[in-house]
């Protein structure tokens, strides 16, 4: 599977020579291949450290001039729809005695909605909690779902930053504008 | 009918016989997705977020080319929906096709003897919508 990264190729030595020889010139040239290059690093190390999937590239794939903030719409609503379940699933651990299809059925729409955006470990998280509802084993949804908590928050954690970092990355173009 | 189409050529066509598809989901992400994907190919998209909707929209609007329906909802199912379609005179020619998220030889089986068109897994890809263009009305 090809990792494709936005700046892929190495930083050449002339990519150097060229940021020294615009910096006083266009200094926001600079600004902006270095947020370019934080944010491909950003992305890199999400894929790297299993947070995300395949299916992440396949939403930004969707992304263009007639959807330009698609990907990040739908990962709002993901967190949107995942903190209501979430809860939901706090909720029904709670009761006795435990209602083992109903935890099943929602953490199955946790799991879905993960899949769909390449949140990965997630997803690995809500497998196994399944399987320990499958199980009835009321322990291991315990345990299980305090790694589903944690990753759910590590992930809306680092999307947020990523987003924040694409937001401040406005076009191409914009820096090479005199003025500001 | 529709006229001859090359892969690239496979699509919605021009606004005033623009194919229309119904996408039913409960999950506001997977709406968005499937969504973004049909409409990509130039498509009119509808979704709603059950199978009641569903068959309000059909009640009212006719034309629709299309129904691709989750699998796992709750009150009525995508198997349930499709039933109802099949077995309704007005709405039984549109195609139905199925999403899942589960692998599940079974479900596949009954959908497709059911009438199903095609049974896609989710997450659901542009290359699995692509293939669908020649099952349109």
């Amino acid at each position: 599977m090809a990792l494709h990264v936005s700046s892929a190729p190495p930083i050449s030595a002339f990519h150097h020579l060229l940021c020294f020889f615009f910096h006083d010139t266009y200094p926001e040239m600079e600004y902006a291949s270095s947020l370019q290059r934080q944010l491909a690093s950003m992305k890199k190390n999400l894929f790297d450290q299993g947070y995300l999937d395949e299916q992440f590239y396949q939403l930004e794939e969707l992304q263009d001039e007639s959807s330009p903030n698609f990907v990040e719409e739908v990962v709002t609503l993901f967190f949107r729809d995942s903190s209501r379940l979430v809860a939901n699933i706090d909720q029904a651990l709670q009761k006795y005695p435990q209602d083992f299809r109903r935890l099943d059925n929602i953490m199955h729409q946790l799991k879905g909605s993960a899949s769909s955006i390449g949140a990965a470990k997630m997803k690995n998280e809500c497998t196994s909690f399944r399987e320990f509802c499958n199980k009835e084993n009321r322990e291991g949804c315990l345990r299980s779902f305090q790694k589903v908590k944690k990753e759910h928050a590590v992930l809306k954690q680092k999307l947020e930053n990523y987003f924040q970092l694409l937001r401040q990355d406005g076009p191409v173009d914009k820096a090479t504008r005199s003025g500001n | 009918m529709l006229s001859p189409r090359g892969p690239k050529a496979c699509g919605g066509g021009a606004a005033d016989r623009q194919i229309h598809v119904l996408a039913v989901d409960d999950s506001s992400v997977d709406r968005a997705v499937i969504a973004r994907l049909l409409r990509s190919s130039k498509y009119r998209v509808t979704t709603v977020d059950s199978g009641k909707k569903a068959l309000e929209l059909l009640g009212l609007e006719p034309n629709v080319n299309m129904i691709i329906t989750d699998y796992w909802m709750p009150e009525m199912t995508g198997y349930e929906l499709l039933k109802i379609v099949k077995e309704s005179s007005e709405l039984r020619e549109i195609p139905v096709v199925i999403m899942s998220s589960e692998n599940v030889p079974n479900r596949i089986n009954r959908c497709l003897e059911e009438g199903a068109e095609d049974f896609l897994l989710k997450p659901v890809r542009p290359s699995d919508v692509a293939r669908l263009c020649n099952r349109m009305r």
